[in-house]
């Protein structure tokens, strides 16, 4: 019964495809699991859209949307038909191809990446040999959207928000590919079923995520700080900086382009997060040995969720950074620490089994992290703040 | 020679011609961009993921990245007045002719020298790997040399001079 829940969307899958002929099953299947993709993604955003505004509004001591429906629940549909009913409007100077592109590249590339994620027990769309460096091959290229849709406005704001998010996505780019190297050292595959299935075993009722050793830990922090960067959320939303921006890229979309790039963000969020899980925290495997029962989508989700609801408490919590702290903190404090944890990593796969590779693991880490901020704190000089007004 | 090659091949010439014959020097980088894409395509539909996902992550990751930062920091994204095209195209023409026919000639020979093979050997990325750090780690690890020297001297070169005659 277990088993048969686990596997309940394979089997509905092949029930379904089992009335066309043979000759349409892989393809029927492929396309079966585009539609559920399409589908639930953006569903989970309607739903992430209203979680995120009334967790917003208790943070900040208020009620976020009640008017809509029982407790506001239905507000991402009266959001939705707005979206479509408003007037799509294009500026007059604007480069109209290139910003009638630049949603549907964001939305396509975004949407690509879930291809290669696991979401379950054989629940993944296409097993690559080379999941994870598809999975960045597309992220690569919604930078690109970016930068598309910035230019093609002719607005300062929207060209300024596009430099400030092509910079920031490629710098913290580099910190991501880095900490997900650092998984691919230890598991010896870039197949993302592999990496979950390296992590899928217990010694007694504790699981060996990778996050639960030295190595993971860091590189999961720094995986998380980049990943935040590359969707650009709070605390690093300077490309859409409203009180500096405006908007950011997107001030001069209206109407339903503006919802897809909203929507592109979300997915770009939900998709950072599962590869996260992928790595780091097991995918879909359970948290004890005793929880194996319950099916592996619902784990997958569940810790998707967790990610989004940690994204949104950041959000309620921390102030923006200002762009030359961003920089630095991308350049000096993250890369270098990764590159670090890279050779932590390398340590950790040679010293081989015992408790002496835990120890000195944990001893450069701790040492390196100490030694940076410190080197860190003392180059400011902290002091009381200095301003200056308009004369 | 399936279809999805010719659709590939037209694809990645559209882009290659639209590149150099567009105006607009940012359309340009787009049209590029197109190229790159069709020419990733055509490595994975030879089964070389690891090589068509490369050149996506590369070429259009970074090389393209920088092409519009190149462009969008010096201004050059203005319509130039008297036209882009450059008056020594017929020159141009010439070499791009006479490399193309060196390329066309190592292709005709290669067929000649490594006759076909019947099955095409199965690389995984696996293997790949191990090629690099094995086999040929000396050329990999003179490559990021080279690049963490030119990293260097590109820091060198925009950093602040900050002793300054007065």
């Amino acid at each position: 019964m277990a088993g048969k829940l686990d596997q309940i969307f394979i089997l509905l899958r092949d029930w379904l495809a089992h009335f066309l002929p043979a000759a349409l099953r892989p393809a029927a299947e492929v396309v079966l699991g585009v539609i559920a993709i399409v589908c639930v993604f953006p569903g989970l955003f309607a739903l992430t859209t209203v979680f995120e505004r009334k967790g917003l509004g208790r943070i900040q001591n208020r009620l976020g949307p009640n008017r809509v429906g029982p407790f506001g629940l239905f507000q991402p549909v009266a959001d939705g038909i707005k979206a479509l009913i408003k007037e799509d409007i294009v500026p007059f100077s604007a480069n109209a191809g290139v910003h009638f592109l630049a949603p549907l590249v964001l939305v396509v590339t975004v949407f690509m990446g879930f291809a290669v994620l696991p979401m379950g027990r054989n629940m993944v769309l296409v097993n690559m040999d080379s999941g994870l460096l598809f999975y960045f091959a597309m992220g690569a290229a919604t930078e690109l959207s970016v930068f598309m849709a910035g230019w093609s406005s002719r607005n300062k704001y929207s060209l300024l928000g596009a430099m400030r998010a092509v910079a920031q996505m490629i710098s913290y780019e580099v910190v991501l590919l880095l900490s997900a190297v650092s998984v691919v050292m230890i598991s010896g595959t870039l197949s993302l079923p592999a990496i979950v299935a390296s992590q899928n075993t217990y010694s007694g009722i504790w699981p060996h995520w990778y996050i639960f050793t030295p190595w993971g830990l860091a590189a999961f922090v720094m995986y998380a700080i980049a990943g935040t960067a590359e969707t650009n959320r709070s605390p690093f939303d300077l490309p859409e900086g409203e009180s500096e921006l405006v908007a950011g890229y997107h001030t001069e979309y209206s109407g339903f382009k503006f919802a897809l790039f909203f929507l592109g963000e979300y997915l770009a969020m939900f998709s950072i997060s599962g590869l996260g899980t992928t790595l780091f925290l097991g995918g879909w495997s359970a948290p004890f040995s005793f929880l194996t029962l319950i099916p592996s989508w619902i784990w997958f989700f569940g810790k998707v969720m967790v990610s989004i609801f940690v994204f949104i408490w950041m959000r309620g919590t921390l102030p923006r950074l200002r762009q030359d702290q961003l920089m630095n903190f991308a350049w000096k404090f993250v890369l270098p620490f990764t590159l670090l944890d890279l050779l932590v990593t390398a340590l950790w796969r040679f010293m081989g089994e015992g408790w002496a590779r835990w120890v000195v693991c944990t001893v450069i880490l701790v040492a390196a992290y100490a030694v940076m901020g410190c080197l860190g704190l003392s180059r400011k000089d902290i002091g009381p703040r200095s301003y200056r007004y308009a004369e | 020679m399936s279809p999805i090659f010719y659709i590939l091949a037209v694809l990645t010439l559209a882009g290659g011609l639209a590149s150099v014959t567009l105006k607009h020097l940012v359309h340009c980088a787009l049209a590029v961009t197109v190229a790159f894409a069709g020419l990733a395509l055509l490595f994975l539909q030879l089964d070389a993921q690891f090589a068509g996902f490369a050149q996506i992550l590369v070429y259009i990751g970074a090389v393209v990245i920088l092409i519009v930062f190149a462009i969008l920091l010096t201004r050059g994204s203005d319509l130039p007045k008297e036209g882009v095209f450059s008056k020594t195209w017929p020159v141009g023409l010439l070499i791009a002719a006479a490399v193309f026919a060196v390329l066309g000639w190592a292709v005709l020979q290669s067929v000649r020298a490594v006759p076909q093979q019947a099955a095409v050997p199965a690389v995984t990325v696996r293997d790949i790997g191990i090629a690099l750090v094995g086999r040929y780690v000396l050329p990999l690890e003179i490559v990021a040399l080279l690049l963490t020297a030119a990293t260097i001297g590109a820091v060198i070169v925009a950093m602040h001079e900050k002793v300054r005659s007065r």
